[in-house]
């Protein structure tokens, strides 16, 4: 009897058995390097850091870690230059944890915190490209190629959009301005885990007064949609300020245009961006906090499900196999969020969605638990796709 | 999967991850107390399978542990005769999904977890240990903690009958409440399909289990409301100081003791005699009242103290019925005001209407008005409401106590029997029609 179906991941483990013993049938060498010559025992102390091997094949490699020490410590997967592979904090003494990186061929150094603190104990190791590296499942590779030109495409099609808005802004044209402000998001919107990666465009175009940090001055440094948002519908008119800041909006979105193709993306960072979004939505939108003075908060909303959904749609072909009770879910539950948000606009193609202002909190909390019921398993997700 | 039996000394770094992935960070805080439960567990089973409730709950009580695991098998579902607790967490459910297949595989999920969660283990794969590219299964708040006397007690409302065209399941009993003088209720804290009480010695333990059921049920159930309670205000074991509400007073001393056999069958338990062949699904379990009574803590705290011994009907000091000296000194009640709490909620002036209460005192902060908002979240298991709760609420009119107090929140649940055994789950015998007899 299997305790618990969905969302929990009995019913992923209980596939990705199958997939193993399939894997072993067939031969295959893709998830060789899990098995016990892949592991890097790490044995940790309050003064060493001992790794069981020095040179690994690159690919998926895991760290056995045991703290023998006294203090709590840390272990890191590091770059040449310090970024972070992968890094496990919290490692009591006595205790026994498990980390798992993907790694290219090149150098690594592994670090050891003892205490938490300083640069750690290190030990240079070596990925080397044997041949051996694990071959990602080609259609996830194609799913990251697909999703890379999806927020691309988002991106250039933003463009044209946010000029529309500047335009509109800078002519002092209110109602017009007003038309032309949420279509002007939805490109960001959809794509805006990967957005939110370049992690200093967000806050230029998208913080909201509250998001301002100590000692920052909502009329010099506030910029961006949010801040037009409150010049528009709050005080009803637009300033010369206003005129900088649409150009402003222009310019640093095209700098997202740019750099949009560079992002990192991962099989796994797909799926967990769609939860992220989701997870937006739970927390800004259903409460209306995002469009607070536009109350156009259902239109991120639609956006940000569909974001979610294109990345899902990409995915799902290796999830299904993985664990088919999951897709099943996520189809069912993404056809009734969207049925429920069809419920707040007249033409199911155009983004004519109902002020927020104007939805009850009965309403609200229905759009809540449909949400809740779709990022719940949405969340398996990422799970399901590495496996 | 299958349960563990017991902990394994991990023999080395993969033993390690396989036993603590096969054991779902089972939080058992040494092998002696895991002993001392599964012992326990045993004894209890026999106990149940005899019929012997009240031994049973006898048994966790003198369990070796302190904070230890109370049985989640039985006859009757723990959390109403169990020794009340300290904490509550209790919350009450909406349906959203019309596929009855999928609501009962929650109430299976719910059940799986709900076993392993009042042994004190960790849902699931546990809450951590597994894939780093997915959230584990156990939200983790209430990893190293003692079981704390779990009880997870799950009940069903009426809409749930009308919801999967159990219209014709639906007990008769499970009336729908009437208006009573004074309710001011709110919708947003009344109703609901379902209910889940989980009462535990420790608050955090209390709300992890509400947390992660209501996890799994998303997209199947949504919560509708939720209340947190402290302070048990009453008592289901006979030696023990009745404890006091929030007004200062020890209410309900002659509460039905969870060792009172016969007062239990009468009382609380529903009997086969009580259900026809369509709600015979009942028989073993209970109905349930959820009150929410807000105090009117400022304006009491001013009454004088005559006047509040007065309104209930005993003194303060020892809570001993008027014109007697102790505490559980047979109450006179004429002498008492005609008015007086006491006196109006004593089975004598119901018809020799009983109640088995589990209240627990609330207070959620102020209101904007800098007003406590705090009261007495009140919870009563009874056979029938009909010759229970309801008697004793329409006698309760002209309670002096009325001016203090305002009922804001109300809902019923018939309360099925007991999960029997590994194989049973919440709700089995009213899903697939089985009898539960015999």
């Amino acid at each position: 009897m299997r305790p618990l179906s969905r969302p929990f991941r009995l019913s992923v483990v209980t596939a990705a058995t199958t997939v193993a013993a399939l894997t072993a049938v067939t031969g295959c060498t893709e998830k060789s390097s899990a098995g016990a010559d892949g592991v890097i025992a790490v044995t940790a102390t309050d003064t060493t850091c001992e790794v069981s091997k020095k040179e690994f094949p690159a690919g998926h490699v895991e760290l056995a870690i045991e703290n023998k020490g006294s203090k709590v410590t840390e272990v890191y997967v590091l770059f040449p230059d310090d970024r972070v592979v992968t890094e496990r904090e919290n490692i009591g003494p006595g205790t026994k944890q498990k980390v798992t990186a993907e790694v290219k061929e090149g150098e690594y150094q592994i670090a050891c915190k003892p205490g938490m603190k300083g640069d750690g104990i290190r030990q240079t190791v070596t990925a080397t490209g044997s041949g051996k590296i694990a071959e990602r499942d080609p259609r996830l590779d194609k799913a990251v190629a697909s999703y890379r030109k999806y927020a691309q495409a988002q991106a250039d099609e933003t463009i044209p959009l946010v000029k529309v808005f500047a335009d509109a802004v800078k002519d002092g044209d209110v109602e017009a301005a007003k038309k032309a402000y949420a279509p002007s998001r939805i490109g960001w919107e959809r794509t805006e885990p990967v957005a939110e990666s370049f992690g200093d465009i967000d806050p230029k175009v998208d913080v909201r007064e509250d998001g301002l940090e100590e000692g920052q001055d909502p009329e010099k440094d506030w910029t961006g949609w949010h801040r037009l948002e409150r010049s528009l519908w709050q005080d009803g008119k637009l300033t010369d300020r206003d005129s900088e800041l649409a150009d402003q909006l222009v310019t640093d979105l095209e700098d997202w245009q740019k750099r949009v193709g560079t992002a990192e993306i991962t099989p796994t960072s797909m799926a967990n961006g769609a939860k992220e979004l989701l997870d937006e939505v739970a927390t800004g939108k259903v409460t209306g906090e995002e469009e607070r003075y536009s109350h156009t908060d259902l239109v991120d909303f639609k956006a940000n499900v569909e974001g979610a959904e294109e990345s899902y749609e990409l995915l799902k072909s290796v999830a299904a196999e993985n664990d088919p009770e999951l897709t099943k879910e996520l189809d069912q539950q993404f056809a009734a969020l969207n049925t429920l948000l069809d419920k707040y606009r007249a033409d199911k193609t155009g983004y004519d969605f109902v002020s927020y202002d104007k939805v009850g909190e009965a309403e609200r909390k229905e759009l809540s638990d449909a949400v809740n019921a779709l990022a719940e398993p949405l969340s398996q997700l990422a799970a399901a796709v590495v496996k | 999967m299958t349960e563990p039996t017991g902990p394994t000394e991990p023999t080395g770094p993969a033993e390690a991850a396989e036993a603590a992935e096969a054991a779902g960070n089972a939080q058992a805080p040494t092998r002696r107390a895991l002993i001392g439960w599964g012992g326990a567990g045993l004894a209890l089973g026999a106990a149940v399978a005899g019929g012997a409730v009240a031994v049973a709950r006898t048994g966790d009580e003198a369990a070796p542990t302190a904070g230890g695991a109370v049985a989640f098998h039985g006859a009757h579902q723990a959390g109403i005769a169990t020794p009340v607790q300290d904490r509550l967490h209790f919350a009450a459910f909406d349906v959203e999904t019309d596929d009855r297949d999928a609501f009962v595989a929650m109430l299976k999920d719910w059940t799986a977890a709900a076993r392993r969660m009042t042994a004190g283990k960790a849902v699931g794969d546990g809450a951590y240990g597994g894939l780093p590219e997915a959230p584990p299964d156990d939200t983790g708040e209430a990893l190293g903690l003692k079981p704390s006397r779990l009880t997870l007690t799950i009940g069903f409302g009426p809409s749930l009958f009308e919801k999967f065209r159990l219209a014709g399941r639906r007990p008769e009993a499970l009336v729908d409440l009437p208006q009573f003088a004074g309710d001011n209720l709110d919708k947003a804290r009344s109703g609901g399909d379902l209910c889940v009480q989980a009462c535990a010695d420790d608050p955090q333990v209390a709300v992890h289990a509400v947390r992660n059921l209501a996890r799994i049920g998303f997209g199947k159930v949504s919560v509708r409301w939720s209340q947190l309670g402290f302070g048990k205000t009453s008592s289901t074991t006979p030696e023990a100081q009745t404890p006091r509400n929030l007004m200062g007073f020890k209410d309900g001393t002659r509460n039905i003791a969870g060792n009172e056999t016969d007062r239990l069958k009468k009382f609380v338990w529903v009997d086969e005699k009580d259900v026809d062949a369509n709600s015979a699904w009942m028989t073993g379990g209970s109905y349930l009242v959820a009150r929410r009574i807000r105090m009117h803590i400022e304006p009491w705290d001013r009454t004088s103290l005559r006047e509040q011994e007065d309104i209930f009907g005993r003194d303060k000091g020892e809570g001993a019925p008027v014109g007697k000296a102790k505490e559980r000194d047979e109450p006179f009640l004429k002498a008492m005001l005609p008015d007086a709490h006491v006196r109006l909620a004593h089975p004598d002036s119901n018809g020799g209407a009983t109640l088995l209460r589990r209240g627990y005192s609330f207070t959620d902060g102020t209101d904007g008005l800098g007003r406590l908002d705090a009261g007495l979240f009140f919870l009563a298991y009874q056979r029938d409401v009909r010759r229970g709760f309801i008697p004793v609420q329409r006698n309760l009119a002209t309670d002096a106590l009325n001016e203090y107090i305002q009922h804001v929140g109300s809902a019923i649940f018939a309360v099925p029997p007991g999960v029997r055994d590994a194989d049973d789950w919440w709700g089995r015998a009213l899903f697939t029609g089985s009898s539960t007899k015999g």
